[in-house]
């Protein structure tokens, strides 16, 4: 017998005394943020900027039209940065820094050797100061987000939803997707918080109403 | 070789010499005070944190309940998604398998993810018998890595170490497996995690393959679910050609939705979160992102066992969040070693016994490991009730199958249970025992085979009164 059979006849025979239809589950957690109304779209976009500026990400809010200059402003430190494929060029027009272009792919070298990362995002959550990423236009593969030092990260307000069950159902789980809560940390020395380990040490987020 | 708990002392034993550690027990205190604190404000901000729980663990019931047709339902989504599925029926066969996996590859140095699992059925020593050096990249992983430590908590395992312990680690052992700690390096948090950024980004960007385990795998679509904190997890996922995810069977969750839910309790139950900085999912593999090979190796190693158990099977829905070990005062005076497995505290006490079977010592010591107050019961997220499940332990090894017996406990049942069963011969022993406190001094240890209860307890007073009597003289406590 293979150990795939073994093992499906072991949990066969281990539940054999329980019952056969599904258990009840019961749902009744709240599906929004407790602090936020539902369909309370301002309310919520303050509570991810609380909760973002929380973790130590930086937070800049920025009309449409103003993009370009907030791109700029937030990208100022930085001499180059990845562009994924479908980020509008408009908004890179005030920065004067190296675009690096991921096609054909950037190498890890390269990638490691980029100063910042400029990107879009799928979703926002909230209530825990969540980015989620899903590879789509405007963010690109997973590794261009992870080496570059800084994560600059455009929001619109559209996008915010106050709790997790809001958003975890208009996500596509067959893409890879990255859920970003703050800036990379860890707490494994004395339970000391400190900002930045191995992923971008820095995350600034443009958030357009 | 990297070192195991294999022939490490019973509980009580191991404990007397952890208790005695000063340092160790600063250490404990210090980081299970802090999580506590921050997880207890973190639930107080949900006024629905019942209702969250009372869903986790009805959906792990329903897991478990039917877990042969989750697995089938991964096996059938990761295959359809490019990935591949192993199945291995106890540690050494997921660590023949995924020997040969790497093997495959003509890799000998791999970056890892860290993962209790692989602990548990001590993969690094199997890849390093087999030539292939597994380098942890979690902070925490690799300073007891570093240190040849063992771990002593799931979500922290160095917690144990203070920082200037941890610097030491450092400057002596990073030079022999690659980058060397920064000259001058300090005991600052900060400094350090610097130390380990520059470390292990070298590796990162060179390792073509990633061995990993998961939080959560999703039935409906053959997803996995990876948190973390640091970003070593993100990289390992991302950046090597091959992926290898060693993922116990219990780990299913039903639905894409059903994530709603762990997400919401795992990182404030384990860390004082809302969220932990990275969360990563991923369905087979990508055109263009990420690995081009995935494999799943799916593993029993002794669960199926603790699934037969109509009582313990409640502890397959652990989702590793460590919170009853932040939580426990057992746990907080001797630190995670003294359980000698990587599953310390509560958790560890009632799944070591129901993975392994109690049938030596120091496994059939970990039941015992416990005062019963019952705090793990208040603050699991998927609401095991430890309580039950160690009652029902120590219940098997002092009278049922379990080949260990607990000797003293035995003797002082039957006794107990044959004068409760005759009435006069129960009232002589009370009104004895009335006498004898007046004689008995502090501090005073039982003779013969019940001495064993006061190793560790002190003597409770002994009313000089019956409560018999008492309520006999005084009609109820009406005169």
């Amino acid at each position: 017998m293979s150990s795939r059979e073994a093992v499906l006849r072991r949990i066969r025979q281990a539940t054999a005394d329980l019952p056969k239809d599904p258990v009840s589950v019961p749902r009744s957690y709240l599906r929004h943020a407790p602090a936020v109304v539902p369909g309370d779209r301002s309310a919520a976009v303050a509570l991810l900027v609380e909760r973002l500026t929380e973790y130590g990400a930086e937070v800049r809010r920025s009309a449409e039209a103003d993009l370009p200059a907030a791109v700029a402003g937030a990208l100022a430190a930085a001499g180059s940065a990845v562009v994924p494929a479908g980020l509008p060029d408009a908004w890179l027009a005030r920065w004067s820094g190296v675009v690096r272009r991921d096609a054909p792919p950037l190498t890890h070298a390269e990638l490691d050797a980029t100063d910042a990362v400029l990107t879009t995002c799928a979703a926002a959550v909230a209530e825990s100061g969540t980015l989620v990423l899903d590879g789509g236009p405007g963010q690109g593969r997973r590794a261009p987000t992870l080496l570059p030092d800084l994560h600059v990260c455009v929001v619109r307000g559209a996008q915010v939803h106050s709790a997790m069950p809001e958003a975890i159902g208009r996500l596509a789980p067959a893409r890879p997707l990255t859920w970003i809560s703050g800036p990379s940390a860890t707490a494994d020395i004395e339970m000391i918080r400190v900002r930045g380990v191995h992923g971008p040490r820095r995350l600034t987020v443009l958030l357009v109403p | 070789m990297s070192k195991t708990f294999m022939g490490w002392p019973a509980f009580p034993k191991a404990a007397e010499t952890a208790t005695a550690d000063g340092q160790l027990r600063a250490n404990v205190r210090r980081a299970t005070h802090t999580i506590r604190t921050k997880r207890a404000a973190l639930v107080d901000e949900r006024p629905d944190w019942q209702d969250l729980r009372d869903t986790a663990a009805a959906l792990k019931d329903d897991v478990l309940a039917h877990l042969d047709t989750y697995l089938e339902q991964i096996e059938e989504k990761v295959t359809a998604a490019g990935g591949t599925v192993h199945w291995a029926g106890d540690a050494e066969e997921a660590n023949r398998i995924v020997t040969r996996l790497v093997q495959d590859t003509g890799e000998t140095e791999i970056v890892k993810v860290k993962s209790m699992l692989t602990e548990e059925i001590g993969l690094d020593g199997a890849l390093a018998a087999a030539g292939i050096s597994a380098r942890e990249t979690d902070l925490a992983a690799a300073i007891v890595q570093l240190g040849d430590d063992l771990p002593s908590h799931v979500v922290v395992p160095a917690l144990h170490r203070n920082r200037s312990e941890i610097r030491d680690v450092f400057v002596r052992e990073m030079g022999k497996h690659g980058r060397p700690a920064p000259e001058g390096l300090s005991d600052d948090p900060e400094e350090l995690a610097e130390a380990a950024r520059l470390h292990m980004r070298e590796k990162f960007l060179t390792s073509r393959v990633a061995v990993s385990g998961a939080n959560f795998m999703v039935a409906e679509t053959g997803t996995l679910c990876i948190v973390e904190s640091e970003g070593n997890g993100r990289m390992c996922l991302t950046l090597a050609d091959t992926l290898i995810s060693v993922v116990g069977i219990e780990k299913v969750i039903p639905t894409w939705q059903d994530l709603e839910v762990y997400l919401q309790l795992l990182a404030r139950s384990a860390t004082g979160e809302r969220m932990a900085p990275y969360t990563s999912t991923w369905t087979g593999v990508t055109d263009g992102d990420g690995p081009r090979a995935f494999h799943l190796v799916l593993v029993d190693n002794g669960r199926t066992r603790a699934l037969a158990d109509p009582v313990g099977r409640q502890a397959l829905r652990c989702i590793r969040c460590g919170a009853c070990m932040n939580i426990c005062p057992v746990y907080e005076r001797t630190g995670g070693q003294a359980y000698g497995s990587v599953y310390p505290g509560p958790i560890g006490a009632i799944l070591n016994p129901l993975l392994k079977g109690a049938d030596d010592p120091q496994t059939a010591s970990l039941p015992y490991a416990s005062s019963l107050c019952g705090a793990c019961n208040e603050v699991c997220p998927v609401k095991i009730r430890f309580t039950d499940v160690l009652l029902e332990l120590r219940h098997d090894i002092a009278e049922g199958d379990a080949k260990v017996k607990h000797p003293a406990e035995r003797v002082a049942l039957k006794a107990v249970a044959g004068a409760m069963g005759h009435g006069a011969l129960w009232n002589a022993a009370v009104k004895a025992a009335g006498t004898a406190g007046r004689l008995v001094p502090k501090n005073a240890q039982l003779p013969g085979p019940l001495r064993g209860w006061t190793d560790s307890r002190a003597l409770p007073d002994i009313p000089e009164e019956s409560f018999r009597s008492w309520w006999k003289r005084t009609e109820g406590g009406t005169k």
